[in-house]
């Protein structure tokens, strides 16, 4: 097996946009949209690829905080972008396609901001 | 400018074998617009990594999807393995890749019935389904199960394949290939196919490019993606190439899917003749810390599992973002212009997992 090379590169919020527009003009696709609560803080990763060539990029944000859609670049993202607000609660200003809430429809509203499970059972003899 | 009407397509419709709601909006028979919505079979399967030991985790990664299961297993071992630095040994990686490869037929097989049976084609939806029995039934004598295998493991598999049930695998695909050859030729060659999938729900390489499509519905608008020419498991040993079509519509996208059930014979051939002897599998010690995004190539497209250890048994996150999510963009962009009667085939030309989607 060859294991793959994969970057991953911090950003600062700020150079978000920029960063994702090189990839777009480098050609590279759009892979995926993970978002990961680390404490009181959001990690909120995107992935690329362009040739085999598998690269991150990842911005840390407050649980409060707000982050610009990357749709206007990449089309699909609305995708990601709208999971992660139904998800994790976390806010995107510019989705060009906004379902305000009603993509992924759960019972309990952003159920993965505070994960249910942590604290009870197993987890406890962590 | 005629009157706009929204029309509800799902979440319940005789195509749809799971739930997806799609608010069409339609001037007079012509599609528009398209809203998507899910979240009707919404599982949580990924905050589980918080409940379950990470080697038990395979078992829910598996019942991630109840076709690719296999895969969603491996492309999760894959992951920790990367994340731990376990070596694992050749003949699993090789086991994997068989595996891999009869997931895909089958699942391939599935959708191909699936979709003659959303033409009103009955008899070639009962052909497609004989031949996935031949698949099913190698499934369970190699590993116990139909659908859900379980044979995946962190650090290799659980079961081996003796040589001999390996040589008369790979003799009966013989018989196998002759009878899908037949098949391929209706659905690839016969006019009343050809008349209700050419032209129609047309994807272009562009609009696939930026909308994020995979799998078949990339490769069916000329997107040469296939994760396995990144060389996970054996792949990066074997002589393979991905199916490209270059039309964009439904028929691309079948005949893509055709296409890649020889491909996928041709693969399970070559690990058959190359897979070396030796052990299945590598003692796991301590626990995961640091992260990766392990990729596979699933029957519909490239799926990925993140994934985060902290260096306990239980992970920090588990993130799987599946080939049907990213194929939903795509989805909305074909549908966008469509005939309102095109609508069922062309939500099925993506072969949608909603459970796989819904995790």
């Amino acid at each position: 097996m060859k294991p793959e090379n994969q970057e991953l590169r911090v950003i600062d919020t700020a150079h978000l946009i920029g960063e994702v527009e090189d990839y777009r003009n480098k050609g590279y696709r759009l892979v995926n949209m993970s978002c990961t609560r680390a404490g009181e803080e959001f990690e909120i990763s995107y992935s690329f690829e362009l040739d085999l060539r598998f690269e991150n990029i990842r911005i840390i944000i407050p649980l409060d905080a707000d982050i610009s859609s990357i749709s206007g670049i990449y089309w699909g993202a609305f995708i990601y972008e709208n999971e992660m607000h139904d998800l994790f609660g976390v806010h995107v200003r510019g989705m060009n396609i906004d379902f305000k809430g009603n993509l992924i429809r759960t019972t309990v509203p952003y159920s993965f901001r505070n994960p249910s499970f942590r604290g009870e059972g197993p987890c406890q003899d962590r | 400018m005629s009157r706009q009407i929204v029309m509800p397509f799902g979440p319940q419709h005789p195509v749809l074998p799971e739930p997806i709601h799609l608010d069409l909006v339609l001037e007079d028979e012509t599609v528009v617009d398209v809203i998507p919505s899910i979240g009707y079979i919404h599982r949580g399967l990924e905050t589980l990594v918080e409940k379950r030991q990470f080697p038990e985790y395979v078992y829910i990664a598996e019942r991630t999807c109840g076709i690719c299961s296999f895969i969603h297993g491996m492309t999760y071992c894959q992951g920790i393995e990367r994340v731990m630095g376990l070596e694992v040994p050749e003949r699993a990686h090789y086991l994997r890749t068989i595996w891999s490869e009869y997931s895909r037929l089958h699942s391939h097989l599935l959708w191909l019935g699936l979709f003659a049976d959303s033409m009103g084609f009955e008899n070639l939806f009962m052909n497609a389904w004989k031949h996935r029995e031949f698949v099913l039934d190698v499934m369970e004598e190699t590993t116990g199960g139909r659908v859900i295998q379980g044979s995946c493991k962190v650090g290799g598999v659980r079961r081996d394949i003796d040589q001999d049930t390996l040589k008369r695998m790979n003799a009966d695909l013989k018989g196998f290939e002759k009878g899908l050859k037949e098949m391929a030729n209706v659905f690839l060659n016969d006019d009343s196919v050809a008349s209700r999938l050419r032209g129609v729900g047309v994807l272009s390489r562009n609009d696939a490019y930026v909308c994020g499509a995979v799998g078949p519905t990339g490769r069916g608008s000329g997107v040469p993606i296939d994760a396995r020419m990144t060389g996970y498991a054996a792949y990066g040993e074997l002589g393979f190439s991905p199916v490209v079509e270059q039309d964009g519509d439904c028929y691309a996208r079948c005949a893509v899917r055709v296409n890649e059930l020889f491909s996928s014979i041709e693969i399970i051939r070559q690990s058959i003749d190359r897979i070396p002897g030796g052990e299945i599998e590598v003692k796991v010690k301590g626990n995961p810390e640091g992260e990766y995004f392990s990729r596979s190539e699933q029957p519909r497209g490239e799926l990925v599992h993140y994934v985060k250890g902290n260096g306990t048994k239980y992970l920090a996150r588990s993130r799987i973002r599946t080939p049907t999510l990213t194929n939903i963009p795509p989805l909305v962009k074909m549908l966008q212009g469509c005939e309102l009667a095109d609508v069922p085939v062309i939500v099925l030309s993506i072969d949608p997992c909603i459970g796989c989607m819904e995790r």
